[in-house]
């Protein structure tokens, strides 16, 4: 399979303040991650957390088509599709800190965050634990006939896990509008994509479930646009699943405390080389869409914005110790 | 106002909860393995469908159609997984696990996802799901189709567990269970399909976390679930006769569990039994021993005692799977033993 290329066509074709808004998110996802990365190193976050930096064109290039009709389901590094499906920075810096006022009120933290009224069905702690709820996601969208589609993110990991074929093949025989979109950053925690899947492209196992499977440059925002545009479009239309595959790469490690050692600092760098974000800035600019100066203004607002978000996470009250009671069941008995 | 009764078996009691349901909600759908059954099969689109491996849920797509009671493949994980995110985005699905044994393959839809969501998700969300299941040793199916089970759902939190023992109770607990809002596990016991008994007719529904007297009595206080509660009465006929009056409380559901009707109980009788089909070690039964002894120790005249079977599989052969079922002549022998 050939790995398709942006045609940078949605680059002329979309509305710049639409464009504008991608590049916002973008850069708004890492600079959160950069932050997160960060204040984990200083202790200020419990648990474990996995960054987006590096993947942040495939969250924005797909939710870019996505309202809070729409579905996603997310995995360990979840904070980056969080911020395109328009998740609350404040919710979200405060569910990492554990807070009151976190997206899931403390009780889940980074690996389970969540906003079901944004159609954010959680990050998720197990691998592969997303598919069979995207597909339960696009039965409730069929049954709702109103064109909504669920989005499914997976790692390359999760691809190979027994999930994957039971959530394609129901979309498959159903015809359910659920678009999987493999993040293939190249390693599932350390294990490289080639050891560990006998295929060389995800895109190649859509065959198996008689669906389009697309291969396509995950670091371009627009190749990502496009082919999920097109999806998408096709679920909406009641015509059925799909599997898009994003070549990605993830800039930290698995977890923050990874100490990377499966990876040469040269392939590191070629792909910082080809960062996203400075990508799409260069796009517009060459195309003459913005100026530098506009797109410096908005690098500044998304770190205005993660700033306060922390401001704010960081001044909100823990949960009362006892409130770890609550919230299992809607009523009991 | 009057309610029909009639009498109808413990499975047409399942199908007719499910018709009320499925009627009165159009959120409610039904899927499994041939739940339907010949799906696509021209000839099987009247009334020769299935309607699951038993026939439980049989002339369901004839009322509601293929889009409400889909026919999955052979795919716990998948549908039990769609069921959870179909749940969690406004459907309310009754998802058929057809043998409980099949937990294996699908546990981490059920239990990391399904019954934590809500509390992973600061109670933002809802799983108002339904899984009914069959249970139960006595048809010969061996170890991978005849366990209990119970015991592991009700350990987790997040998960309410029903154990229906007659097909009235079936009826109202099963409804009850799908209009209730949290992830509902509903174990059948497949031994009990054929039994009949009076069903109230149209909807009917009983709460969750009401124990039920199924015999009242005197001397000893026999907690029975499920099939056992049908083993525990035939006792009872047989103690009547040597002069020992037992109540048989049936819990009905296990989480909640309706601890108060069990203490009173005991606070009455002063002895109890436990009878419990599911394997003894870390149980329903345990904890139930544990219960009492935690909160009614004062009241008891003699030790706690449980019925079940033993730390094995179910086994095969006919007298071996005899030997495992706990029979109205155990739970007579350990009566007779307690009250000394």
């Amino acid at each position: 399979m050939v790995t398709k290329q942006g045609s940078g066509v949605s680059a002329q074709t979309l509305d710049k303040s639409r464009l504008l808004h991608m590049y916002e998110q973008m850069e708004t996802i890492r600079v959160f991650e950069e932050r997160a990365g960060k204040e984990f190193a200083s202790g200020k976050i419990p648990g474990f957390v996995h960054l987006y930096a590096g993947e942040e064109a495939v969250a924005v290039g797909v939710c870019s088509h996505l309202t809070d009709d729409d579905y996603i389901t997310s995995h360990h590094r979840g904070h980056g599709h969080c911020i395109a499906k328009g998740v609350s920075l404040r919710e979200m810096v405060a569910e990492l800190l554990g807070r009151e006022a976190g997206a899931c009120r403390g009780k889940g933290g980074s690996m389970h965050i969540a906003d079901v009224n944004k159609g954010m069905l959680g990050a998720n702690g197990i691998v592969g634990g997303g598919f069979p709820l995207a597909a339960g996601a696009g039965l409730t969208a069929k049954f709702n006939s109103k064109g909504q589609v669920a989005v499914c993110f997976f790692g390359d990991g999760a691809g190979n896990q027994g999930t994957f074929h039971e959530g394609l093949n129901l979309a498959g025989i159903w015809k359910l509008p659920v678009i999987f979109v493999a993040e293939n950053n190249g390693y599932a925690e350390t294990t490289p994509v080639t050891y560990h899947m006998s295929c060389r492209d995800i895109a190649d196992r859509a065959a198996g479930y008689n669906m389009p499977g697309v291969s396509v440059d995950g670091l371009d925002v627009f190749a990502v646009y496009e082919a999920a545009g097109e999806a998408i479009a096709r679920a909406r239309r009641g015509e059925g699943p799909s599997l898009i595959e994003c070549k990605t790469y993830r800039y930290f490690g698995h977890f923050e405390g990874d100490t990377i050692l499966y990876r040469t600092k040269e392939e590191e760098e070629s792909y910082r080389a080809r960062d996203p974000i400075t990508a799409m800035r260069r796009t517009l600019v060459d195309r003459g869409i913005a100026q530098d100066a506009e797109l410096d203004a908005i690098d500044k607002k998304a770190q205005d914005s993660i700033d306060l978000a922390w401001e704010f996470a960081e001044a909100s009250p823990f949960p009362a110790p006892e409130d770890a009671l609550t919230d299992v069941y809607v009523k009991y008995p | 106002m009057a309610v029909a009764i009639r009498q109808m078996t413990y499975a047409q009691a399942i199908n007719e909860a499910i018709r009320m349901e499925m009627r009165r909600d159009p959120r409610v759908i039904l899927l499994g393995e041939d739940v339907a059954g010949g799906a696509t099969i021209d000839h099987l689109q009247d009334d020769e469908a299935w309607g699951g491996v038993l026939g439980v849920t049989k002339g369901l797509v004839q009322e509601f159609g293929r889009d409400r009671v889909l026919d999955t493949p052979i795919t716990e994980a998948g549908f039990i997984g769609a069921a959870v995110g179909a749940a969690t985005t406004g459907m309310r699905p009754i998802a058929e696990l057809m043998f409980v044994d099949f937990h294996g393959v699908c546990w981490d839809q059920i239990f990391d996802q399904g019954a934590k969501l809500r509390y992973m998700f600061g109670g933002k969300a809802s799983c108002p799901l339904v899984i009914r299941t069959m249970i139960g040793a006595g048809m010969g199916a061996a170890g991978q189709h005849s366990g209990c089970h119970y015991s592991v759902f009700t350990h987790m939190p997040g998960i309410k567990t029903v154990v229906p023992s007659t097909p009235a109770d079936a009826k109202g607990l099963l409804e009850a269970a799908i209009r209730d809002d949290d992830l509902v596990v509903v174990f059948e016991n497949k031994m009990l399909y054929g039994v009949s008994g009076e069903v109230p007719e149209g909807e009917y529904v009983i709460p969750l976390g009401k124990a039920d007297i199924k015999r009242e009595g005197t001397d000893i206080t026999i907690v029975a679930i499920s099939r056992m509660v049908h083993q525990a009465l035939e006792a009872a006929n047989t103690l009547q006769g040597q002069g020992i009056s037992a109540e048989i409380v049936d819990p009905r559901t296990l989480s909640p569990l309706d601890e108060e009707t069990i203490l009173n109980s005991v606070a009455k009788t002063h002895r109890l039994i436990v009878v419990d089909e599911d394997n003894p070690r870390c149980s329903v039964a345990t904890d139930i021993a544990a219960l009492v002894a935690d909160k009614a120790f004062t009241e008891l005249d003699a030790p706690i005692k449980l019925v079940t079977a033993p730390h094995t599989p179910v086994p095969f052969s006919p007298p071996l799977e005899q030997f495992y079922i706990p029979s109205p002549e155990r739970i007579v022998a350990t009566v007779q033993e307690l009250m000394g």
